[in-house]
Formats: structure tokens, C-alpha cells, sequence
């Protein structure tokens, strides 16, 4: 890619303030039966240790459209529950994306006051610019989810109010 | 106040808009940056950026001896899948279709 004069800095930040413990924030970041429950709905698979791998897998939905068993994967670079957890991941269902490589994601997890803890999600995408159009929400209308907004807005509501945003629901 | 007044009031501004818009076009950058689009001074630039902080919607981090500004989209999302979407999104995007085409046949 030559065409980097418009965007030189490639780096994403997210941050969303839950009224939920570091604890629960962390959970629902790794934990299988937490992640299947928000956002894309996949779930995921950490080895939470340096150089542990990750698995993000696809949910039914996406897979009864045709998509294969992995969504994403990477590597676990520093886990440190609950505050922070930096890991390499990378799109494998898209073969563009894929072959991009892979992407470096830090979760900083900070306890403030009156039960809110702040989440921080730092996602660096250099050389990735596909994967930076999709996660950061811009290409919803084609069917492929709000990014990492999105999944953010959706994990606050799940774990504040115990279900995820749901549409059908009204 | 609560965090979506938060997020109003400081949208209520074209100034802050548009310093969104800013950062939105190319993210991370420094006050220096910001300010020199801007025609108010350094301290007037910084009390923007500041209400757009307390809002959730500018985020700093540090890189190296610099101060990056980063849009952070995450409150106007809370509020687009709380209010908007609930109500009216898909009234709402054909009539901002709508807009977009006229204008750019105008």
C-alpha cells in the first residue's frame, strides 16, 4: 500500500465505562460463555499465558451462512488479570484480511469510582487497512457488524443489565 | 449530569463537531494539529478538546514525548443503539439517503 498520506497514524482506541467489576470486564473478554453472548457471538478460546494461543471462533449465524469454524486468531502476549491483557490478532475468515497479518490488541481494564470500571481497547493496524475499515464499524451496512463500537456498546449492555441489546426485542 | 447529557452538550458545539470530524478524517492527532485548524487560540482549542474528553468522545494517549487525540465512537454508538436504532433507523437512514442524494444532484 502506497496510498498513506491520508491516514499515517493506524492506530484505533476505544473506551467505554461499565458499571461491573475489572473482574467481570476480564470474563467477558476471555471466557467462552461470556463472549458467545455479545457482539459477533463467537466464542473465544484463551491460553492466557505469554505466547498462548487464541481462537475467536464464528458464531452459528455466520456459519450457517457459510463461514468457516475460525474466525480470528493470534496469540496471547501479557495477561494480566484483570487489568491487562495484549494479544496479536488476525481476521482469518476474509483471505484479503488474512493475508494483512496480523494486528497487535491491548484491553487496559482500570477500576474507578462508584463500581464503574474503565475499558480501554488500543487497536494498532498497521498494514492491515481492510481489517481497520471493518473494525472500525464502516462497513455495517454490507452485513458485516459495527466493529469494535459495537461489540463495546453491546458488552456494557450485557453486563449492566444482564441481557445484550437485542432489535427483535421491540 | 449523566454521560448522554454529557455527550449532547458537547456535540451541542460546531466547533467540537468539527474537531471530531477532524480527528474522524485522520485520528491521532497532536493539539498542535488541531489548534492550527482552528481559528482561536491554544487555550480555546484545549477547552474544547477537554469538554470532548470529559465526554468520553476525544481519547489521549501518550506516544513517545507527543499527546495524541483519538476519537473515541463508542458514546455516540451508546446512544445511536439506545435511542436512534429503538425508534426510528430505518426512517432515519433512508431519510439521511435522501439528504445525501439531493445534495449531491444539487
Amino acid at each position: 500500500m502506497t496510498t498513506m498520506t491520508e491516514t499515517s497514524v493506524t492506530t484505533q482506541v476505544y473506551r467505554v465505562y461499565i458499571k461491573a467489576t475489572p473482574e467481570a470486564i476480564w470474563d467477558a473478554i476471555t471466557d467462552p460463555d461470556w463472549t458467545e453472548k455479545y457482539g459477533y457471538g463467537g466464542r473465544a478460546e484463551f491460553d492466557l499465558r505469554p505466547g498462548g494461543a487464541y481462537k475467536g471462533f464464528t458464531s452459528e449465524a455466520m456459519r450457517s451462512m457459510g463461514a468457516p469454524d475460525l474466525g480470528v486468531d493470534g496469540e496471547v502476549i501479557e495477561a494480566d488479570r484483570p487489568r491487562k491483557l495484549v494479544q496479536t490478532w488476525r481476521m482469518v475468515m476474509d483471505p484479503e484480511m488474512a493475508e494483512q497479518g496480523f494486528t497487535r490488541l491491548t484491553w487496559e481494564i482500570e477500576e474507578g469510582k462508584g463500581g464503574v470500571t474503565k475499558l480501554t481497547v488500543i487497536h494498532d493496524l498497521e498494514g492491515a487497512p481492510k481489517l481497520a475499515t471493518l473494525v472500525s464499524g464502516a462497513m455495517e451496512d454490507q452485513g458485516a457488524g459495527g466493529g469494535w463500537s459495537w461489540v463495546l456498546s453491546d458488552l456494557k449492555t450485557l453486563l449492566e443489565t444482564g441481557k445484550p441489546f437485542d432489535k427483535t426485542e421491540f | 449530569m449523566t454521560d448522554d447529557d454529557r455527550v449532547f452538550k458537547a456535540l451541542a458545539d460546531p466547533t467540537r463537531r468539527f474537531l471530531l470530524d477532524r480527528l474522524f478524517v485522520r485520528d491521532g492527532r497532536t493539539l498542535t494539529e488541531l489548534e492550527s485548524e482552528l481559528e482561536m487560540t491554544r487555550f480555546g482549542a484545549m477547552k474544547h478538546l477537554r469538554v470532548l474528553e470529559d465526554a468520553g468522545l476525544v481519547v489521549t494517549r501518550r506516544q513517545g514525548r507527543e499527546k495524541l487525540h483519538f476519537l473515541n465512537p463508542v458514546p455516540i454508538r451508546l446512544i445511536h443503539d439506545r435511542w436512534i436504532d429503538k425508534y426510528t433507523e430505518r426512517q432515519v437512514s433512508a431519510l439521511a439517503d435522501l439528504k445525501t442524494e439531493l445534495e449531491e444532484t444539487a
